[in-house]
């Protein structure tokens, strides 16, 4: 597995992909910059503890904040690295030839699904290392623990989620033998998770579940059902999780009833630690974890029961 | 000696059809073996078969002393394959492609290398190999192919209609190599082909299959004299005939027919008569243009297994 790992990799570094993994890289960087630099001018913005996290999560006003270029471009990547992963193999002649070596099938896979990963992570850490960098540079001094531990946090957590895609893109690469279909579909499942649900499917159902809303009540309920629905995409637990993590000040995940609001403003004010933000998205993490679990499952069942005809 | 190969009543069906049906077949180590049959009549599927890339319906298979269906690993080990369209990533270099498949087959780097000069020296790619796989002819894939199955050293070499798509001087030229690299190395080589006139003649036996069912099977000198219709026919083209000449012809004892076409003669009997037909001409003080053998009844059994309408998958 090794062997396939390091050739996916150079395949990923090398000159086919890669400038496409440097542009995300350096947009990501200049997107941060942008930000920062407002920041900086406009002094007054930040929210001045937690100035590193802010990076990330604030907006400029023009551009919308950082961890929105990387939950929706980032998708991207994971579908570039995986949409033909098994399928060029085959329209190559090449799959037949590597699975009469003495490799198990599972291999291929495995080692094509980490190097993704692994160039995934590369990319990720290149872009955040890059503005966390920069930050400190223009403000003159480091993040502390807290936010440090709520950055890496960040950062494993939006490696959960691009791994999804790639794991989505490598199943559609094993359903679909044309390459061009398998963008597509993946494409297509993509803007479904990241728009679709969010902006039509969750609040059409939401309104069939409650179809009156006359008072708070029925307002919260129909909220809460359309929050409900849209989780079963990807992009919303990531977008949740990812806004709990860098956001010390935000203590829920769901819509508030007016009491338990109310009983929050008052603790409001003052932040919560890394360890409890955490807690708050685990079942977010854990939903997402289990999403590429399953369709790794799915792609093993279809790939290893396979007959492979050249 | 144990065989390298052996299925018994093997059977792969696809739904309602039978690809391969009670498939018994037994090859020897070192043996060139020919697996011959028109499109569609199993001889691919029987080679996923062995190679475990593919279940049977039922019966056994054993290669190498492994039952492929439960352990491809280690026939795989010992087995190179060579399917039909191979193919080699595009944008790596040919010496790079088999680096990859020797590190696939835990070769370690250093002997790696040195493995890959030598089997790049046999198919003669030493230049090649340092420009990409997607700038190589159909034959010099196949050569790669080649290249890429010795590396691992194997015990047999299956290779899935290698002479496919290749120009005549280019087919002359890979079952050269496949029968000096049989010879030299002791390799086993099953060799799937649908052009029987091009691969018998470096096949020590060979199989035909026909609708998933092996019709015919021995060495080709076996299958020649099998026929009943059989016999050899010899063929003459003198500068000038005479009858004087056809007559003398037509007195060898194992001649039935001498059939005269001005100068073109053709002599059939029920052995090679060649030797007399080549003293009588000489004696005669006739210039010979051309003598050979036309091989009929090889070319009988040809037409009657493979023109049957195919039907079916590969």
């Amino acid at each position: 597995m090794t062997a396939i790992f390091w050739k996916e990799m150079a395949d990923h570094l090398g000159r086919r992909r890669f400038l496409l993994t440097f542009l995300l890289i350096l947009f990501g960087f200049l997107w941060g910059m942008f930000i920062l630099f407002r920041e900086v001018q406009g002094s007054g913005v930040s929210t001045g503890e937690f100035l590193f996290l802010s990076l990330f999560t604030n907006s400029s006003g023009v551009l919308p904040p950082v961890l929105f270029y990387l939950g929706f471009f980032g998708p991207l990547v994971g579908i570039a690295l995986g949409f033909d992963a098994i399928n060029s193999e085959r329209t190559q002649g090449t799959l037949a030839k590597l699975l009469s070596q003495p490799i198990h099938r599972d291999a291929v896979f495995n080692g094509k699904f980490l190097a993704g990963l692994t160039t995934l992570g590369i990319v990720l850490t290149a872009i955040v290392l890059s503005i966390v960098g920069m930050g400190m540079f223009v403000m003159g001094y480091a993040p502390q623990g807290e936010e440090i531990i709520r950055i890496v946090g960040f950062s494993i957590v939006t490696v959960v989620y691009l791994a999804f895609w790639l794991a989505m893109a490598m199943t559609c690469s094993i359903f679909f033998r044309n390459a061009v279909t398998s963008a597509l579909v993946s494409l297509g499942l993509w803007l479904m998770a990241t728009f679709l649900i969010a902006l039509l499917i969750a609040p059409a159902l939401a309104e069939l579940a409650v179809p009156e809303v006359s008072d708070l009540t029925q307002q919260v309920s129909r909220e809460s059902w359309q929050l409900w629905i849209s989780r079963i995409s990807p992009s919303q637990l990531f977008n949740e999780a990812a806004q709990i993590l860098l956001n010390p000040e935000a203590r829920f995940t769901g819509v508030l009833s007016a009491e338990r609001a109310s009983q929050l403003m008052r603790v409001q004010a003052t932040p919560i630690s890394a360890g409890q933000s955490l807690q708050l998205v685990w079942p977010h993490i854990v939903v997402v974890f289990s999403m590429v679990a399953a369709l790794i499952g799915v792609s093993y069942t279809k790939f290893l029961r396979e007959e492979i005809r050249s | 000696m144990a065989p390298l190969v052996e299925t018994s009543s093997l059977t792969k069906h696809y739904g309602s059809i039978k690809a391969v049906d009670g498939l018994n077949l037994k090859m020897n180590p070192g043996e060139v073996y020919g697996f011959l049959g028109p499109n569609g009549s199993g001889k691919s599927t029987t080679i996923l078969m062995l190679l475990g890339m593919t279940e049977p319906t039922s019966g056994t298979v054993s290669v190498a002393g492994h039952d492929p269906t439960r352990d491809p690993t280690a026939v795989k080990r010992q087995v190179g394959y060579l399917p039909e369209a191979v193919g080699f990533y595009p944008d790596l270099t040919g010496r790079r492609n088999l680096l990859y498949t020797a590190e696939l087959n835990g070769i370690s780097k250093s002997d790696a290398e040195h493995k890959v000069e030598e089997v790049l020296h046999m198919v003669q790619l030493e230049e090649a190999g340092h420009r990409p796989a997607g700038q190589y002819s159909r034959g010099m894939r196949q050569r790669l192919g080649l290249a890429d199955v010795l590396l691992k050293e194997p015990k047999l070499v299956i290779l899935d209609d290698p002479t496919l798509g290749l120009d005549p001087a280019g087919i002359q030229w890979l079952l050269g190599l496949i029968e000096e690299m049989a010879k030299q190395k002791g390799i086993a080589v099953f060799l799937s082909s649908h052009q029987l006139h091009e691969v018998q003649r470096i096949c020590d036996r060979v199989g035909i299959m026909s609708r998933g069912k092996m019709v015919l099977e021995g060495t080709v000198s076996d299958l020649t004299a099998a026929q009943e219709s059989g016999g050899y026919e010899v063929y003459l083209e003198v500068e000038k005939s005479s009858k004087s000449l056809i007559g003398a012809l037509s007195e060898i004892k194992s001649v039935k027919n001498v059939n005269a076409n001005k100068t073109k003669i053709t002599i059939s009997g029920t052995e090679d008569c060649r030797h007399q037909v080549s003293t009588i001409v000489f004696e005669q003080k006739v210039r010979m243009l051309e003598l050979r053998t036309s091989n009929r009844s090889l070319e009988e059994i040809y037409l009657r297994y493979f023109q049957e309408p195919a039907d079916g998958e590969g």
